[in-house]
């Protein structure tokens, strides 16, 4: 068994006057996905940040591919590829030069550094783009060069920080699409993400952070079958309508009825739920559907706007 | 004060920023360079020749011959201010730059030292050209008039090292694009006049005068002074003690600024 990619232990980050991650252990298998879920202002881009050496740890352990975070930051770096949130290319050089650049941060000359650009850009469909302005790429292709460029270090561990906020459904796919062939490459990933489908399509295990904290952990299936049950019923009728329904579910074990505003879930209702959908027969009025990681989700972290 | 002494986290990486910068450069020359190199041409034949009409110096000299050691001592200067205020709060806060370059094995200091090198590099460059605008036209403006004036190039050195740092302190404070009106008009313009390039500081009131010692220009247009002339004088190591010390201390200054901007 080789050394896990990253440990973590009690880790805890305190800005001036806010805990933004308070005492969080997990460990990253080397090979792995793995996913820090969690609402705005949960401490995943905080994570994020002390794993890839811009936030130093206020108190705890931080171990990145063997190295200690605080003693050897640049070793850390060198084997990291980090895609960020925003974009951060350099708009002062074409795509071709930005990746040529950047490899030169990592001290790779240029003959090394080549093979590797063009590999990338192969990867990431921007060769035809190699002499453009940066300025011109479509959001799309941004996103795709960042990632491209987080690759020409050949790192072994590649952290990425929601890395498809504001893109089309398209360049959406495109990208997971390439992360699922990084992965199966043998590149191990820590991704934070507000995306649930994004998670539960990339991640083996994940975490749910909330204020700082972790809530839950395990792979997206056992939290899925955990915390939402296999199936979830919404109904969607007025008191008098729902009424029987709920009353059908209550005596079932380890059910879940959670009543927002017009809406209500049934999560665990299993056969029951079935039979519930079945006579009510009007799906938009009783929807039966599988539960999903994003269930566990707002089940855990409520449903309060959190900002 | 022990935070602010300590030794700078430095690496191949200072090249490598600087290198980034050159190959920026060396892909817009065309735009960047040609309006730098036209401006003090004008100033020498505008205030040179044009002012230069109307003022009779004591012991005979041309104004334009007064006025040489102060335009090499300012345009590189605006050169590298240009490079290190604007251009570093560009990459620092509008590009993003500094920290993609902070993901990959490139320290803080590493980032602030290269830069701070390139800006010294523009100044370095500008003021060989400057020099060499002068020499050629000096078989009738007499603006170099000793072989020891060749020692200005590594001698702009210092206060390209000297000015890239205090642009930089500025930029690692400046909150909105908009402040560098402050930087530019409360602190390189005052210099632009008040260094010693447009009229003596020793026949000014004697309040004056020590003010005018805090100017770090005007200890590098005494430096020229002497080096155009070749009538080296003492008081040139005081002026060189000066800056050196100067640049050391806002050096460190700028990497503890940029330290606070950027570590989260």
């Amino acid at each position: 068994m080789t050394q896990p990619a990253i440990v973590a232990q009690d880790l805890v980050k305190v800005y001036d006057t806010l805990t933004a991650v308070d005492g969080v252990s997990f460990s990253v298998a080397d090979g792995e996905c793995f996913g820090v879920l969690g609402p705005n202002g949960a401490g995943k881009s905080t994570t994020i940040k002390m794993v890839s050496c811009f936030s130093p740890i206020t108190s705890g352990s931080l171990q990145v591919a063997g190295f200690d975070v605080r003693r050897n930051p640049r070793a850390v770096k060198r084997v990291l590829g980090l895609v960020p949130q925003g974009d951060n290319l350099d708009t002062d050089l074409p795509v071709r030069k930005n990746l040529e650049v950047y490899a030169r941060y990592f001290n790779l000359s240029p003959m090394e550094a080549k093979p590797r650009i063009d590999e990338a850009l192969d990867l990431f469909q921007l060769q035809e783009k190699a002499d453009s302005k940066v300025d011109d790429l479509s959001g799309g292709m941004k996103r795709r060069l960042i990632i491209a460029r987080a690759l020409v270090n050949n790192p072994s561990i590649l952290v990425l920080d929601e890395p498809t906020t504001g893109l089309d459904p398209q360049a959406r796919h495109l990208v997971w699409q390439k992360l699922r062939l990084l992965k199966a490459r043998g590149v191990t990933m820590l991704l934070s993400t507000h995306y649930m489908d994004e998670a539960a399509h990339l991640c083996d295990r994940l975490v749910i952070m909330h204020r700082g904290k972790i809530l839950t952990h395990g792979n997206p299936h056992d939290l899925i079958r955990e915390h939402a049950g296999e199936n979830v019923l919404e109904l969607r009728m007025d008191k008098a309508g729902r009424s029987p329904a709920i009353a059908a579910v209550r005596g079932i074990p380890d059910v879940a009825i959670e009543e927002v505003e017009d809406l209500v879930y049934v999560f665990g209702g299993g056969e029951t739920a079935v039979r519930i959908a079945a006579e009510i027969g009007d799906p938009h009025r009783a929807f039966l559907r599988p539960g999903n990681l994003e269930d566990v989700f707002l089940r855990l972290t409520g449903r309060g706007l959190l900002d | 004060m022990t935070a602010f002494a300590r030794k700078p986290d430095l690496s191949i990486g200072a090249y490598r920023v600087w290198q980034r910068n050159r190959d920026v450069l060396l892909q817009l020359w065309k735009s960047e360079f040609a309006a730098q190199l036209v401006e003090p041409i004008f100033v020498i034949f505008a205030l040179g020749l044009g002012l230069g009409q109307f003022v009779v110096l004591d012991n005979g000299e041309d104004y334009v011959q007064f006025l040489a050691p102060g335009i090499l001592a300012m345009f590189p200067m605006f050169a590298c201010v240009f490079e290190c205020a604007w251009g570093s709060y560009v990459r620092l806060e509008m590009q993003g730059s500094y920290r993609a370059v902070l993901a990959t094995p490139v320290s803080i200091d590493d980032i602030i030292t290269g830069e701070i090198l390139w800006g010294t590099t523009r100044a370095v460059l500008n003021a060989s050209y400057i020099l060499l605008v002068m020499t050629v036209l000096t078989p009738w403006l007499h603006m170099v008039q000793s072989p020891l004036a060749l020692l200005v190039i590594p001698a702009a050195v210092i206060p390209g090292l000297l000015f890239a740092a205090i642009s930089i302190c500025f930029a690692s404070i400046a909150r909105a694009m908009s402040q560098f009106s402050y930087f530019f008009n409360l602190v390189i313009n005052p210099m632009f006049w008040f260094g010693g390039a447009f009229f003596p500081i020793d026949q000014l009131p004697r309040w004056a005068q020590i003010l005018g010692w805090f100017v770090p220009l005007a200890h590098v247009t005494s430096l020229y002074r002497g080096l155009l002339s070749g009538h080296l004088h003492a008081s040139m190591l005081v002026d060189l003690g000066w800056l050196l010390v100067a640049t050391v201390f806002f050096y460190m200054l700028a990497l503890k600024g940029m330290q606070r901007r950027l570590v989260e």
